[in-house]
């Protein structure tokens, strides 16, 4: 692949690191207010607040769950259909080929096993996953993310990214440390 | 992490949380609604005393099954301990303890039991199955038992009730380990009494008739009473001072979320009975679903199925509809409008050969009858105590649900 230096960034943005979830709240928002898109922010745990401040885009995984849930149903029904009244008709106990309360358990649970498998397919596509390499973990401190430290993430392409003045904000946001990002 | 909310947690004044002045307002409304339907009612008893004893079987379950589900759900939030129960746990325990008026409003059902009850009937004594059946189904039986089980329901509510009275004056945070010893076996004893309640209420209304999982699917239908009901005052309260200030989408979400499961629930053992009957196709047995599934009473099993099940579970899929109190309203509206369809389908059609459609409006009556003077005495006991358990460990948590 060919570089063009133009349009590719010296570095892959500038990490920030905080002592404290609400450092690192009150820096998310203010960076989503100075017009900051392409932001992410890393915590030891989970922390509502945080996701909130990113004005993450709505997960589109609900969707494609419920979109496995249906497939998983119609296509639990019509196997059904399709191999006790079509391909292979029997007579059980006098009972109609067509007996929809038999059919009913296997339908539901290939609702349930469809509706899952999308939800952990659709989870890993979503997030990207699996990523062998992330510029991030080029910061070494970047290590303490799982341990005791916050940080925040602004990268390079945003339209807002300014090397000098982007750190300059992170500085005012009372960021401990800030550290280019290389690619 | 603690929030922020939550270290600045500073305990609402009880006085400030007092029931606002429009649930007298609406107590008299239910008076006024329940005794207009009870003296129709009362017209009916006139007319027609099969039908008057028949609606009012299935009126009185369905509100014995919301004060009964509340005492669970009551009794189950005091084992987990969850933010929705905090914010619910008055409603749940007002509506608990209803439970002695519960009992008092089953009186007029003794006066029926050969209208509604074959195997009470003289002819039974020339069926030989009523017969082997009689050590049981007998009238002093079906009351001594019915006394029992109120007996140890109103027990339970009255030691949780008080330990939870106490805990208003006193932050003792070792009253909570008391209510758990109560709770934990409480669940189970309730659950051994409904059990044996939908046998003596209901199933014997058919006595050659059986079903092993019928006690269970009376239990998850007072349970999904319940939730619907707490959702339906919940909304009421929430537009209102002072609970405006404290009701959040998160604890009607986690409300919406438990009327989703009990839905599932219900469904699921409905299901079970007819897919295990269905299946078997056995005399004695398939006769019930015959006759629950021939002439008009289909259609009415189709309406159960897409109105008690279907519709509900996908609009509560939702989770946006599940956060919106305006919406969930109608939704709760619409689960206790058909748990007493259900119980009409589950009642009328065993009465084969003796319908007379012209006093089915008595099945409607019937539980507007009995839920308006309920819900009379319901919010005359929610008045007596702050509308939040000021003194819960667990109360700034729960505030902070969002």
């Amino acid at each position: 692949m060919s570089s063009t230096p133009h349009a590719r960034p010296e570095i892959f943005g500038l990490m920030a690191e905080f002592h404290t979830a609400e450092e690192l709240i009150e820096a998310t928002q203010k960076v989503h207010a100075a017009g900051y898109h392409h932001v992410d922010a890393y915590t030891p745990y989970p922390i509502e607040e945080v996701s909130h401040a990113l004005h993450l885009k709505r997960s589109k995984l609900p969707m494609i769950v419920l979109g496995g849930g249906i497939t998983g149903g119609l296509a639990g029904y019509l196997l059904q259909y399709w191999s006790s009244v079509i391909e292979y008709p029997m007579n059980i106990g006098g009972r109609p080929f067509h007996s929809w309360p038999a059919f009913i358990v296997p339908t539901f649970e290939m609702t349930i096993l469809f509706a899952a498998l999308s939800a952990v397919l659709g989870m890993f596509a979503l997030n990207g996953l699996p990523e062998p390499y992330h510029p991030a973990f080029n910061v070494p401190r970047f290590a303490l993310a799982s341990r005791d430290r916050y940080f925040l993430l602004i990268e390079a392409r945003d339209p807002k990214f300014h090397a000098d003045e982007t750190r300059k904000l992170l500085l005012d946001l009372h960021a401990s440390e800030v550290s280019d990002v290389a690619h | 992490m603690k929030s922020a909310a939550v270290e600045t947690f500073r305990r609402p004044d009880p006085a400030a949380l007092a029931a606002p002045a429009a649930v007298d307002r609406l107590r008299l409304l239910a008076l006024g609604v329940g005794g207009a339907a009870a003296v129709a009612l009362l017209i009916g008893l006139v007319m027609q005393p099969g039908y008057f004893y028949r609606s009012y079987l299935a009126g009185w379950v369905l509100w014995a099954g919301v004060a009964l589900g509340s005492l669970v759900l009551a009794m189950l939030h005091t084992m987990t301990r969850g933010s929705w129960g905090v914010a619910g746990r008055r409603v749940l325990e007002a509506a608990a303890r209803t439970l002695p008026y519960v009992l008092l409003l089953a009186v007029p059902l003794a006066f029926g039991l050969q209208e509604l009850y074959p195997w009470s009937r003289p002819e039974a004594a020339h069926d030989h199955l009523l017969q082997k059946k009689a050590a049981y189904l007998n009238p002093a039986g079906l009351g001594i038992r019915t006394l029992i089980y109120f007996a140890l329901w109103i027990f339970l509510m009255m030691t949780l009730d008080r330990l939870s009275a106490r805990q208003d004056r006193d932050p003792d945070p070792d009253l909570i380990a008391r209510m758990k010893r109560i709770a934990a076996p409480g669940i189970a004893f309730w659950a051994l009494a409904v059990t044996f309640a939908a046998v003596d209420w209901l199933m014997s209304l058919d006595p050659h008739w059986f079903s092993t999982i019928y006690g269970v699917w009376l239990m998850g239908s007072q349970g999904l009473s319940a939730i619907a009901f707490l959702i339906l005052m919940s909304v009421w309260l929430w537009r209102r001072a002072p609970m405006d200030a404290y009701l959040r989408p998160g604890h009607f979400h986690d409300w919406g979320k438990l009327m989703f499961a009990f839905t599932m629930l219900w469904a699921y053992f409905s299901f079970s009975q007819f897919l295990i009957i269905w299946s078997g196709n056995l005399p004695e047995e398939i006769g019930w679903y015959l006759r629950r599934t021939t002439g008009g009473w289909g259609g009415l099993a189709l309406i159960i199925v897409l109105f008690h099940f279907a519709l509900p579970f996908l609009m509560l899929l939702s989770r946006d509809l599940k956060r919106s109190p305006r919406f969930l309203v109608y939704i709760a509206g619409l689960m206790l409008v058909m748990r007493a369809v259900d119980l009409f389908w589950q009642v009328e059609p065993g009465f084969e050969g003796r319908h007379q459609p012209g006093f089915y409006w008595m099945y409607a009556a019937a539980p507007v009858a009995i839920g308006g003077i309920w819900l009379w005495l319901f919010l005359g006991e929610l008045k007596k105590r702050p509308l939040l358990p000021v003194n819960d460990p667990y109360l700034p948590e729960a505030l902070a649900h969002e």
